[in-house]
């Protein structure tokens, strides 16, 4: 079940914003993606999810381009979780983490369904939260249902972008190890950008790093976050730590 | 180690059981509402064929309707109160069950798709269409065809409110699929194409002559006192195909609530479901209103009480709003014929007293999370 990407162009009207993008994830890694605003790393997040088709390149998963794979089916392949959009009527938790179980179900709810909802929802620590409206929710909480909305879904890629804009330190955390134990014990795939380098060096095994819409440099976490690559692409200096508690940069002005 | 490991299995089962039981008294719960509802209109219905300017008693509702249903067994009923209640009141509480149910459930099935709580047949633009083309027809048709308007006018009234209504909300969802279908495209289109058919009907108003005058002000206030059987026998197989065809896209709508781009991640054709659901919403709605003329908010408050009653699961939802339209309607209508009897007041006066309160109501507590967009 690997996911790889190949020559990926995506352009609005005219304007290009993907250009020639590759990359690879294979089962049990997070990758994350980061780079400056405006340099189309929720765009290549879209493109993953067929939200958006680009008009060249390959996608594919498991072997088949995902192009070709009929929408319900990739549904059960793929959850992506956007960035939070109004919700236009309010549900309760347990119906909201349901709909994930909208590309396995035709329309009556079956105990399988229930299953694993049950299930997504211990994992995601929703039980206690299961018939709250999902407006009385706290940024922290709902991030936590969506994910577990995508989780139920069954999907084998979990595509995730900015998972923890808005979310305090403790909540951050909590989501991001979340997602990680999605990747590491499951051996699923986790694609998601990320603006916190500091957050994306300890919670990815692999970092994408864009700049202009191109791939300017990917790999490890300690290979792509040096001193000049984020002077290129943010017009940042910064300093990096290597400590034992981890792989810090230190943004110190901008150039 | 065991121990641990298999009592953590048991409390695991435990909640999962719960999730269970929370899921399924739930959605017993929206049962029981359902039962209730359906029972409430059986009761306002009874009520209805009873009060009114000749009064019936309940034995003459029973013997008439038994004897015209099962003639084996009753006796043939009084001529007179047969004509008024098989003639009039039965077909008039028909038309009024199935315009409830047709224009609260395409407002709910409207509000899910375009992803905003204010939408509805009535603010979307179909009833100024509808009313331009009624009031084009009684116009130009009194005016053209003379005599012979009397006798094919009703239905010529009809067909040209519906095309206009049903043309209107495509020409709606056209300028928005130009502009993209952002849910306020939607309104707005709505809105511009209302003012300019209301000033086609005022310009209609103006140079009609005084029959047709008073012919196209009746219509314009809607009611449903032109009921017959031949309305009843075309729109209630019409309003409930919609409706089932409605309900089997009840999933797609509750994924649409979650944000377009999600809709599109769990395999629902986003562009597809707008388009196929407006068309049958619309197709039922301005059919109902080209019989009945512009009878407001029905389609705006019985989805709005309902979401209150039984949550935004479409699968209940719908259903819910179509029966909840029904009795306020069929309530809204015994209403309008009783409180000045003989006289009779339109019914759209009534449901407009009740809804614009509440369509106030809805803006001033609109919850922070219902955006526009």
């Amino acid at each position: 079940m690997e996911l790889f990407i190949e020559g990926v162009n995506f352009s609005y009207g005219s304007y290009p914003v993907l250009q020639s993008v590759s990359m690879e994830v294979k089962p049990g890694q997070v990758l994350s993606i980061i780079g400056p605003n405006g340099t189309g790393k929720s765009t290549l997040l879209r493109c993953l999810a067929q939200v958006l088709k680009p008009q060249g390149g390959k996608i594919i998963l498991d072997g088949r381009e995902i192009s070709k794979i009929n929408s319900r089916q990739l549904a059960k392949m793929m959850g992506y979780v956007p960035q939070a959009a109004g919700e236009a009527f309010s549900f309760t938790v347990l119906e909201t983490v349901l709909m994930g179980r909208k590309p396995h179900l035709t329309w009556g709810v079956g105990q399988k369904d229930l299953d694993v909802v049950a299930e997504v929802m211990r994992l995601m620590h929703l039980e206690e939260l299961a018939q709250r409206q999902l407006d009385e929710l706290s940024g922290g909480q709902k991030q936590r249902v969506f994910i577990a909305r995508a989780l139920a879904q069954q999907p084998q890629v979990l595509l995730l972008d900015e998972p923890t804009a808005s979310l305090d330190i403790r909540h951050q955390l909590e989501v991001l190890e979340l997602v990680g134990d999605f990747a590491h014990r499951q051996k699923g795939q986790v694609v998601m950008v990320l603006h916190d380098l500091n957050l994306a060096a300890r919670f990815s095994d692999l970092l994408l790093m864009l700049n202009d819409g191109r791939v300017f440099a990917a790999g490890s976490p300690r290979d792509v976050l040096n001193e000049a690559n984020i002077r290129a692409v943010y017009g940042v200096k910064a300093r990096i730590l290597n400590r034992a508690t981890g792989y810090y940069v230190i943004p110190l002005n901008p150039v | 180690m065991k121990v641990l490991a298999s009592k953590s299995n048991i409390a695991v089962s435990e909640r999962r059981r719960n999730i269970k039981e929370v899921y399924k008294t739930g959605i017993a719960k929206k049962i029981i509402v359902l039962l209730t509802l359906i029972v409430l209109l059986l009761v306002t219905a009874l009520s209805a064929l009873v009060v009114g300017a000749s009064s019936v008693g309940v034995k003459d509702v029973i013997k008439v309707v038994g004897a015209s249903l099962l003639p084996n067994y009753f006796a043939p009923a009084d001529a007179l109160a047969e004509a008024g209640i098989m003639g009039l009141r039965l077909p008039r509480i028909l038309l009024g069950i199935i315009t409830g149910i047709s224009l609260a459930g395409a407002g709910a099935v409207m509000q899910g798709i375009l992803r905003n709580p204010l939408v509805s047949p009535y603010t979307l633009g179909m009833s100024g269409g509808a009313s331009f083309g009624a009031a084009l027809a009684i116009v130009l048709g009194s005016s053209l065809l003379g005599a012979g308007f009397a006798t094919v006018g009703t239905f010529l009234v009809a067909g040209s409110a519906f095309l206009f209504g049903f043309s209107t909300m495509m020409l709606v969802y056209g300028i928005a699929k130009i502009k993209g279908t952002a849910p306020e495209t939607l309104i707005l289109a709505g809105v511009a194409l209302g003012y300019l058919f209301s000033a086609g009907v005022s310009a209609l108003k103006y140079i009609a002559p005084h029959e047709a005058l008073k012919d196209l002000v009746i219509w314009l206030m809607g009611g449903l006192w032109g009921a017959n059987w031949q309305q009843v026998g075309l729109l209630v197989p019409l309003v409930l195909l919609c409706m089932v065809f409605l309900m089997r896209f009840a999933w797609d709508i509750n994924a649409l609530a979650a944000g377009e781009e999600v809709a599109i991640n769990l395999g629902v054709n986003v562009k597809r479901l707008r388009l196929g659901t407006l068309i049958v919403a619309s197709l039922a709605a301005s059919a109902t209103v080209a019989f009945t003329g512009v009878i407001g908010f029905i389609g705006l408050v019985a989805p709005h009480i309902s979401r209150i009653l039984i949550g935004s699961d479409n699968r209940f939802l719908i259903p819910c709003s179509c029966l909840m339209g029904a009795v306020i309607l069929l309530a809204s209508d015994t209403l309008a014929r009783t409180v000045l009897a003989p006289a009779e007041i339109p019914v759209g006066i009534i449901t407009s007293l009740i809804g614009v309160p509440f369509f106030l109501y809805l803006l001033l507590k609109r919850r922070k999370h219902i955006t526009m967009s």
